[in-house]
């Protein structure tokens, strides 16, 4: 695979994960919530195995198995798992209604392209162009743990964000060394344990997994 | 070998009390697993005054003189809270707020929680000391909510969510670290390695070192509790357990702030103007005034502390911003003093509002006619901490604002404002809880005091009298950073 072609393709994830975080923005049920997250994680995973491909950069392949394995398989099912026992199948409520949380994001798209420029030209990997959509992904997922009221989503957004930081990284760099990324990929993974353990005090507790509860604790 | 007992003692730990952390004894286990560790911290500084610098373990390890005087502070301020939280958590389980499987999960996360400490300050790998402050989160979020109540919950949520936001934002500050790395060190393991980038450290690109700098001193401000991303802090303060408020206090704030600094280190030799130390400053200065005025608005008496501690980590990073060796050198003695001084205030607070059955300032009342050590041991802390002489706040409280009137006269007004607030603020509250008409039950378990004295003994000492070893310590550590 020539290096145009693999970046062409490189790309094209890249324009995937955009659109999937747009999705996600956008989205109120909860079940297709985690349905795109996979598919975040899928994209994200093929375009890390294209970069390994042709790069040659062989520890890139276990990230990608990585990826697979967490973000399309594991925590998915992890959610998935919770929200049938916890039963919360209804819709999202956001905070702002969703065009003018898309008119948002649509700035913050190209804040971040802007913000990515200098270092996009400093950097020398084929996948240099994506390191901007990286940030954006990061952006969005941050816009959507600001706007969503209960906590799974919130969840969501916060994995996401990892899926951008992660994407960022191989955009960049081709990735990190490998003992850091098995180190953030057990964080990522204890951390969504630990999320649904609290799911289900805070259900025991509130009745409820709406987050406006949780807003006792002000200074007065 | 050292290293290998220091990381390995907590982590062993974590899986034996994970075992039989529910048992009558696991306390005391709790205590001696902290003690090892101690014992092989101090084996540790001993062989690096003697020996200088040492890395090992392919370099993933590194010990120098300023992560070796906070990896002896940690396990030192880790034993003495195990110590405490003996008569503590028992208390508490008499009183029925915790049953034997959240005492299990309490000691277990708290040895884990250590681990991640000493693996914070002694990794080399910029990428591992990330994912072992992100996992000092983790290990502590299910401790603040211990007790299960709606607002320990609520404490918890906001915890974990700004605490991993931020952090995030510190993974993309160190993704930019390694792409400006890569360029001069090669891919692979050497480039996110501590010791290679401070070689290197001329040569990094500045536009993206000082875009790095911003996104590491964001994330893990948010740890360290710089206003205005300390939301946080005082809730996870107020509504965990004594112990685990403690040990945020006087290691967790430290532990983060020792990253900004070790980044801050780096961004320095890349840049020729002082970008980072503006923005530290700024971000202190910050904290340090708004803490100050939240502080007389509280009514929490844990509530109340933390806000000081997140004034108290606004000197210290203050001081790290101006930088120069006395500046410094005030930063790490302040490090040391207010994370003993504040861990021996949250012990006394512990067993006060134990007593009292409260932790309302208002109802808190004549703890020293119910209990002398227990007043007077918060009474001395509190004036510790508000930096009365001879204590050793004092004196670095004192070498911060004689160098700012020197180097950034602007700021002095400022700094003395704040601290003349926060003294009213604490000083006010804190009398009338010492003196006054006794209120309080008695203790089904002896309150552990020695902790609290041991902690206030050495503040004394470092306030009239740094021993000679010490003062060349902190000086290679200062001239390191300064």
């Amino acid at each position: 695979m020539d290096q145009t072609f693999s970046g062409q393709l490189v790309n094209l994830f890249a324009a995937f994960l955009l659109l999937i975080a747009f999705a996600m923005l956008s989205q109120r049920r909860v079940l297709t919530l985690i349905r795109l997250f996979a598919w975040q994680g899928a994209a994200l995973a093929a375009s890390t195995l294209i970069v390994a491909y042709s790069t040659g950069q062989t520890h890139l392949y276990f990230s990608a198995a990585l990826a697979v394995l967490l973000k399309v398989m594991l925590i998915p099912w992890v959610l998935h798992r919770l929200i049938d026992r916890l039963q919360v199948r209804w819709d999202v409520e956001t905070l702002i209604n969703i065009p003018a949380t898309m008119l948002i994001g649509i700035g913050l798209v190209i804040f971040a392209f802007a913000l990515a420029a200098p270092i996009s030209e400093m950097a020398n990997t084929v996948t240099r162009s994506t390191l901007g959509i990286a940030n954006a992904s990061v952006l969005l997922s941050f816009l959507m743990m600001i706007v969503r009221r209960k906590a799974v989503p919130q969840v969501i957004g916060f994995l996401a964000m990892e899926n951008g930081l992660f994407f960022a990284a191989t955009s960049a760099t081709y990735g990190m060394p490998l003992v850091v990324e098995l180190g953030v990929a057990l964080d990522v993974l204890v951390g969504t344990f630990i999320f649904g353990i609290f799911f289900f005090h805070i259900r025991e507790q509130f009745d409820s997994l709406d987050i406006r509860h949780m807003e006792k604790l002000k200074e007065d | 070998m050292e290293i290998t007992l220091i990381l390995g003692t907590p982590l062993a730990g974590a899986l034996l009390l994970a075992l039989v952390g529910h048992k009558r004894w696991a306390p005391e286990l709790n205590a001696l697993m902290s003690l090892v560790t101690l014992g092989a911290a101090g084996l540790l500084t001993a062989r690096v005054i003697s020996e200088g610098p040492i890395t090992a373990l392919q370099e993933q390890f590194f010990v120098d003189p300023f992560n070796v005087f906070l990896v002896a502070l940690t396990a030192f301020v880790g034993f003495t809270t195990a110590l405490f939280s003996r008569p503590y958590m028992r208390i508490e389980e008499h009183h029925g707020r915790v049953n034997p499987a959240r005492l299990r999960l309490y000691h277990s996360m708290y040895q884990l929680f250590s681990f991640t400490m000493v693996l914070c300050l002694l990794s080399n790998n910029v990428g591992i000391l990330w994912v072992a402050l992100e996992g000092a989160t983790l290990s502590t979020v299910l401790l603040v909510s211990l007790y299960r109540t709606p607002a320990s919950l609520e404490a918890a949520w906001k915890y974990f969510i700004l605490c991993s936001v931020g952090i995030a934002q510190a993974l993309f500050g160190v993704i930019l670290l390694y792409f400006a790395a890569e360029k001069v060190l090669g891919a692979g393991g050497t480039a996110l390695l501590w010791t290679h980038l401070y070689e290197v450290r001329t040569q990094l690109e500045p536009t993206v070192l000082s875009l790095a700098f911003v996104f590491l001193l964001v994330g893990f401000g948010t740890k360290v509790g710089l206003v205005p991303l300390h939301n946080w802090l005082p809730d996870a303060h107020a509504e965990g357990p004594t112990p685990i408020s403690a040990v945020l206090s006087g290691l967790l704030l430290n532990v983060a702030l020792y990253a900004v600094v070790r980044s801050k280190v780096l961004v320095d030799g890349a840049l020729e103007r002082n970008f980072s130390g503006a923005l530290m400053m700024g971000f202190g200065l910050l904290s340090v005034v708004i803490a100050a005025f939240f502080l007389s608005r509280q009514k929490d008496i844990k509530r109340m502390f933390a806000y000081s501690s997140i004034e108290h980590m606004g000197i210290m990073t203050f001081a790290f911003g101006m930088g120069g060796p006395v500046a410094a050198f005030a930063g790490l003695l302040h490090m040391s003093v207010h994370s003993l001084t504040k861990s021996a205030i949250f012990f006394t607070v512990g067993h006060a509002t134990q007593t009292t059955g409260t932790q309302n300032m208002a109802d808190i009342r004549g703890l020293i006619e119910q209990s002398p050590t227990i007043g007077w041991g918060l009474a001395l802390g509190t004036l510790a901490i508000l930096g009365m002489p001879p204590f050793g706040v004092f004196t670095s409280e004192f070498m911060v604002l004689t160098t700012a009137m020197h180097e950034h006269p602007w700021a002095t007004p400022f700094l003395l404002v704040a601290l003349g607030v926060a003294f009213a603020a604490i000083f006010g509250k804190v009398q009338p809880m010492v003196f006054g008409e006794a209120s309080a039950r008695r203790l089904p378990h002896p309150p552990a005091l020695v902790p609290v004295f041991a902690h206030l003994a050495i503040v004394l000492v470092l306030g009239l009298y740094i021993p000679p070893y010490l003062v060349g310590w902190y000086r290679q550590a200062a001239a390191f950073i300064g």
